[in-house]
């Protein structure tokens, strides 16, 4: 219901006042509506000439592989977003979580918690629930105390990461059981694992977001925390939950990473924060809150991962990969701003 | 040490030059300022239709008249916030036009906002002369130079306050006196004053007026612009009255009393747009028993019966929005009884008010009323959510359907529902609030400004729905500063006045005067 595309209609309505935008107000909205698939319609179809095995099944798969921890994270970064937020916590969190989760699935007798390894499942549960909680508590001193949320996620950034190299003494757990391995390296009908696991948290985020109470919600809070609150939403509640979704996502991702590695380090995620915010930023979800889709965000993540597999084969530098990301996150930003104006 | 004493030369200079002018004039006082036919529109909706305004130098001049009269548009064209859309400028005789505050500023023309905007950890002396600070050796600021000159203009107009003061540290009053010395500073020979008393106590005020009246002398002229008439009667010896956009009437305060002015700031009779359909039942809507909120409100009580459309006027600041903050458990430090249809209730978060069926349409619909980024649907059904949607998962065809309903019924001019509400008109917008309220069916409404800044036809309708509702039987407490508005719908009207409850009118008793007289 409430998208950026919206936004910029009611721009192109307002200052076009009663008469309707027609002609090249039209075909200027179209270019903003659908401007990021076009985007990376555009970017696929420039590097499928470019390069031949661009657009090869394994290629294709090698992309969504290497997209679908920064997509985790995005996704949940979203919801923190669209109530106004941000988390820089989720690459230290992805850490904690991974390390913890993977000292129950190892057979290294050293890093192993007693009686281990454990099942996968308990495994995968601890992970989830260690990022949750360190979400929980970072939702708590943001909605309930309200502490900024760069503020409070750089604490936790700092803090989650020094908590990683407490509890694995500063050293990585390898030996990880083949079963929890499965969840970043196995395949479902040739489909790698953590693809699906990034397509089923697309279709969790996008469900919770769009089709319910909560999600409407999420909305109501980021466009405007004092009417929600005069219409009877409790906002401390929905700017608390948003957070602990972020973490429990971010908790998910760092298992993938530790599952595809074969070991959980400490230094796992540095910087990764910075990898989701770009991309919810280019899907076009406004840092102002309120704005943005889930499917916007999926296509920022894509755009990301085929930029850098596409330079990649071309033989470009990963250093110009950052360069032509950094311009790439503030094109995006500016031209959500010119689409702001006016209103 | 040359460097101060050229400092004190230059604040000196500033009055000599004033002084010299008006020797030139042949020491007749001449016109500072002058303004004619001057109209701005917003949106279709006339602000100021036809703004007449002359001032003389020496002379303190008080702009009056009530809530939307338009003083604060015609003040935002003269300091060049605002485009006039027709009408003359004229500056000490010749036609000016001002693009910008620094233009306005320029032309010797300062204003003292209603609305402080110190920058809190500066110093006195920076907030002055922000903007223009005396520059130093290797492009520094000349900090000595700037604190000698500012402790210069506040030495000279008695202001006891050390420049080098954090402005955080002070007093809105002693901020207010700041502003005036930044205004002064700027060498203005013309000064409006917006309000300035709103937020000062009793001395500082008086401390004001000393200025005012040195000011006067000095051979500048001074507009004065303030509710409280007492104090128009106590500093300003000119008077120009506005009325819905337009000027009304001007003259000498000397021959003119208190009830004239009154009677020129309110104008004419209650026209009859206003159709009255509820009667009041015997039956206990809401009571409302020693309602308090710290430094907001004190002592409130009132009982409104079902059926009964219970008015409340006051001035801006009087705490009449406040009564709702509390009846709707947007303010935790509110204390006192509260009893709806005879059982005491507890509502200390607005989704328990709205659990008892309470519905408050707030004063901003843009602030605090609208979710802008958000389509019409959205806005309407976001209160009833948990109605519409008993499950975890919203039900599309539901919320289409109400939302459908309700602008049917509330005759809401919308393309698609789907639109963002942000694409609607000011009185489309306000109806949305209203039907995201009505679609609760709720019992009690509170309304706060529910008319402010829409066209007439929509007014007309507003108040049809809220009839209608009242008829049905429903409970009413509405706020407005629209006296017309007030008179025409309501059946007893509440005057509120620094926070207390000063009278309660019945419908047959009240008229504008009366209103008027007890608010300020």
């Amino acid at each position: 219901m409430i998208h950026k595309e919206n936004r910029a209609k009611s721009v192109q309505e307002s200052s076009i006042k009663p008469h309707r935008a027609i002609g090249s107000g039209t075909l200027k909205r179209i270019a903003r509506e659908y401007g990021i698939y076009l985007a990376f319609a555009i970017l696929v179809i420039v590097l499928s000439f470019a390069n031949q095995y661009f657009l090869t099944q394994s290629n294709i798969s090698n992309v969504l592989l290497q997209t679908s921890i920064n997509g985790v994270l995005a996704f949940g970064m979203t919801f923190v977003v669209i109530t106004r937020g941000i988390d820089l916590s989720v690459g230290s969190v992805l850490a904690l979580a991974g390390i913890v989760s993977s000292s129950f699935a190892t057979t290294s007798s050293i890093a192993a918690v007693a009686g281990g390894p454990y099942p996968v499942f308990v495994a995968l549960a601890i992970g989830v629930f260690i990022g949750a909680a360190a979400g929980a508590i970072v939702g708590v001193i943001v909605a309930r105390f309200a502490v900024p949320a760069f503020v409070a996620t750089l604490g936790m950034l700092s803090a989650a990461r020094g908590l990683t190299l407490i509890y694995a003494g500063g050293r990585p757990v390898p030996a990880l059981t083949p079963q929890f391995r499965w969840i970043g390296t196995g395949n479902l009908f040739g489909i790698p694992a953590p693809v699906i696991i990034f397509g089923a948290v697309f279709l969790f985020s996008w469900f919770v977001l769009s089709r319910t109470r909560f999600g409407r919600y999420v909305y109501a809070v980021g466009g405007n925390p004092r009417a929600a609150k005069t219409s009877g939403i409790d906002v401390i509640r929905i700017r608390f939950a948003v957070y602990v979704i972020c973490g429990a996502l971010a908790g998910l991702a760092g298992m993938l990473l530790a599952a595809r590695t074969g070991s959980a380090l400490t230094q796992a995620g540095i910087g990764y924060e910075l990898d989701a915010i770009a991309a919810v930023v280019i899907g076009g979800v406004s840092l102002s809150g309120g704005v943005g889709r889930v499917t916007g965000t999926l296509i920022g993540a894509l755009i990301i991962g085929v930029m850098n597999n596409g330079l990649d084969l071309m033989g470009i530098e990963s250093y110009y990969q950052q360069v032509l990301k950094g311009m790439l996150i503030v094109g995006a930003v500016m031209l959500d701003q010119r689409g702001n104006q006016g209103e | 040490m040359t460097g101060a004493l050229n400092v004190l030369t230059f604040v000196n200079n500033k009055y000599t030059n004033i002084k010299n002018r008006q020797a030139a004039l042949g020491g007749n006082v001449g016109v500072l300022l002058k303004v004619e036919g001057l109209k701005k529109s917003f949106g279709g909706i006339a602000a100021l239709r036809d703004a007449r305004f002359e001032l003389e130098a020496g002379s303190v001049h008080a702009l009056c008249g009530g809530n939307g009269a338009g003083k604060s548009t015609f003040l935002s064209i003269l300091m060049g916030i605002y485009r006039r859309d027709a009408g003359k400028i004229w500056r000490d005789g010749r036609e000016v036009e001002f693009g910008s505050p620094a233009e306005a500023l320029a032309a010797g023309i300062a204003i003292i906002e209603q609305e402080l905007s110190p920058v809190p950890h500066m110093t006195v002396a920076e907030n002055i002369f922000l903007g223009r600070e005396p520059p130093g050796r290797f492009g520094g600021v000349d900090f000595r130079k700037m604190n000698a000159a500012a402790q210069a203009i506040l030495d000279d107009l008695g202001f006891a306050i050390p420049v080098t003061q954090h402005m955080h540290g002070l007093s809105v009053a002693q901020m207010q006196l700041v502003e005036i010395a930044k205004a002064l500073s700027h060498d203005a020979e013309v000064i409006f004053m917006d309000e300035p008393t709103s937020a000062i106590g009793e001395r500082e005020a008086h401390q004001l007026f000393t200025v005012v009246r040195r000011l006067r002398a000095q051979g500048r002229g001074i507009v004065y612009v303030s509710h409280r008439l007492s104090e128009i009667f106590d500093v300003a010896d000119h008077y120009t009255v506005f009325r819905d956009g337009a000027y009304v009437a001007s003259g000498s305060l000397a021959d003119v009393d208190r009830a004239g002015l009154i009677r020129m700031i309110v104008g004419r009779e209650v026209s009859e747009e206003y159709t009255k359909v509820n009667t009041p039942t015997d039956e206990e809507g809401l009571s409302v028993a020693g309602l308090t909120s710290p430094g907001k409100i004190a002592d409130i009580s009132f009982t409104v019966r079902k059926g009964e459309i219970f008015g409340i006027y006051g001035l801006m600041g009087s705490g009449r929005s406040e009564i709702f903050d509390c009846l709707f458990g947007l303010d935790r430090s509110s204390k006192g009884a509260v009893k709806l249809f005879g059982k005491p209730v507890s509502l200390a978060t607005p989704a328990q008010a709205i659990a008892a069926g309470v519905a408050l349409v707030t004063e901003d619909r843009k602030l605090t009323g609208l979710n802008l980024s958000d389509s019409i649907r959205g806005n309407i059904c976001v209160a009833s959510l948990p109605e519409l949607s008993p499950n975890f998962v919203v039900s599309a065809a539901r919320e289409a359907a109400a939302s459908r309903e309700t602008i049917e019924r509330f005759h809401i001019r919308a393309g698609r529902d789907t639109d963002l509400v942000s694409s609607l008109s000011g009185g489309n917008q306000q109806k949305v609030v209203l039907g995201k309220w009505f679609l609760r069916n709720p019992r009690m409404l509170l309304l706060d400004e529910p008319t402010r800044g829409v066209d007439v036809g929509a007014k007309r309708e507003i108040s049809r729905i809220v009839g209608d509702f009242a008829a049905a039987g429903g409970t009413v407490a509405m706020i407005s500063s629209e006296i017309d508005e007030l008179l025409g719908v309501a059946d007893r009207i509440m005057v509120m006045r620094d926070g207390r409850a000063v009278g309660i009118l019945d419908r047959s008793e009240a008229n504008a005067e009366k209103l008027v007289h007890l608010s300020v």
